[in-house]
């Protein structure tokens, strides 16, 4: 059977790393290449990189940052981030990239969903969602890391996702983002339950437990972090070792 | 020297990024004489069986990579591991190396998520140069829609997803597949790679 996965997520400004609190606030942690290679040292199962400038003119630097990763990094690479067209996702593949991530162009064009998984195969796509309640008991879909309101429902949206024949989805909850009193249970069963492909659980980490906790109450396949990992709070092997311990299976 | 056949495989740089890594050194040719002076020869693929097999047989090298698979090591990596068959049904009947007998179909279940993407764990059942200095348990990297059926004697290790699925295949002699990706599958499938290189020597 498969085994769950831990991914830390490195988001990339200027070929920095950087970690937004909430997407507020943003702070350097250092070199992307050396940080990779010390997940992939550590035992993480993917590494995702997220351009969160997504500038044209950086986009050279950016795709610099995948393409040593890749010649150091033996794990599977996801990259997102400005992703808007098949393109995009062909010079990120190129890169090096294993999976393309999309967000925002996906809301906006859903049909990249389907083009890209066209092209390059349902296992190549990853649509990454940014939602939060919308105070009325359902959950509404955000773009631009957050920022903008796009008026979607949370579980259509997912339902289209999988139609349009995405491989997986990672699903960022607002609520719990940065907030870090553990991954968004509600919001993760609620999408669980309408679609088959896997779930990353996204936003939220804070503690050891809150990974077991994630694959124990929902279906998530795998839980993604960033800041936890970067400041050596938390290092994978503790996070794989506490999940082990409560009987998950881990590689 | 190890031949990387280059002919449009998807996972070609992956491959040789995780060579260079190891200090393997290697060359990517469609060139017949270079793979004939060659100590050992991969056959990388990602993508759909018959596109594959179309892009191989226009390189003409299909006989060459058969000839030498009697006298060196071939490792096929995914597609390339499924192409060692006899056929596969994915987009129509199509004929493949016939290295290993056996067929590539559809992952059977109908409960579990197709394709068959993530880390599992090798179930071992036979001994193989190519898992040596490896503990267990290894897990390793798969995507792929379609599997080999073949005879339990081919098969080095299976993951189980619902059924068995060969991950390791080999004929018996020099010839080996690995459904996973070795060089996406962390420090484990390194070695896997570096244990092949000894197998050239």
């Amino acid at each position: 059977m498969l085994a769950k996965r831990i991914i830390p997520c490195l988001d990339v400004r200027h070929g920095k790393v950087v970690k937004g609190v909430n997407f507020e606030g943003v702070k350097d942690v250092g070199d992307p290449v050396a940080c990779a290679a010390e997940y992939n040292r550590q035992g993480a199962d993917e590494i995702v990189f997220y351009d969160i400038v997504a500038s044209h003119e950086g986009r050279g630097t950016f795709l610099d940052v995948v393409r040593e990763t890749a010649k150091q990094v033996f794990v599977p690479l996801t990259v997102g981030g400005g992703i808007a067209s098949v393109d995009d996702m062909r010079e990120a593949l190129r890169a090096g990239a294993d999976k393309i991530s999309v967000n925002s162009a996906a809301v906006r064009n859903p049909k990249l969903i389907s083009e890209g998984a066209e092209v390059f195969g349902s296992q190549c796509i990853v649509v990454c969602i940014d939602a939060k309640r919308d105070g009325k008991g359902g959950y509404t879909v955000y773009a631009n890391g957050g920022r903008i309101d796009m008026k979607v429902d949370l579980l259509e949206w997912v339902q289209e996702i999988e139609r349009r024949g995405a491989g997986e989805i990672c699903l960022n909850s607002i609520d719990t983002d940065g907030v870090r009193g553990g991954f968004d249970l509600e919001m993760l069963n609620a999408v669980c339950a309408r679609v088959r492909i896997p779930v990353i659980a996204s936003g939220g980490a804070g503690k050891l437990s809150d990974f077991a906790t994630v694959f124990e109450q929902t279906d998530a396949t795998a839980a993604l972090a960033a800041s936890l990992f970067h400041f050596g709070e938390l290092t994978i092997p503790q996070v794989k070792a506490d999940c082990r311990s409560k009987g998950i299976l881990m590689r | 020297m190890i031949s990387v056949i280059d002919y449009g495989a998807g996972n070609l740089f992956s491959v040789c990024n995780a060579l260079r890594y190891l200090n393997i050194s290697y060359e990517v040719t469609k060139d017949a004489d270079a793979i004939s002076r060659a100590d050992a020869v991969i056959l990388p693929g990602v993508g759909a069986f018959p596109a594959a097999m179309d892009s191989l047989h226009e390189t003409g090298l299909v006989d060459c990579i058969k000839e030498n698979a009697k006298k060196k090591p071939l490792l096929g990596i995914c597609l390339g591991m499924q192409m060692l068959f006899d056929k596969s049904d994915e987009n129509g009947d199509c004929a493949g190396l016939s290295l290993i007998s056996g067929e590539v179909h559809r992952i059977p279940s109908k409960k579990m998520i197709i394709p068959h993407m993530g880390w599992n764990e090798l179930v071992i059942t036979q001994e193989s140069p190519l898992l040596a200095e490896i503990e267990t348990p290894v897990y390793t990297y798969f995507v792929h829609s379609y599997q080999a059926f073949c005879d339990d004697k081919h098969i080095i290790a299976y993951c189980d997803y619902d059924g068995k699925i060969p991950a390791l295949v080999t004929d018996g002699a020099y010839v080996f597949g690995a459904q996973f990706h070795p060089e996406k599958s962390g420090e484990k499938g390194l070695q896997m790679l570096r244990n092949f290189e000894r197998l050239a020597k």
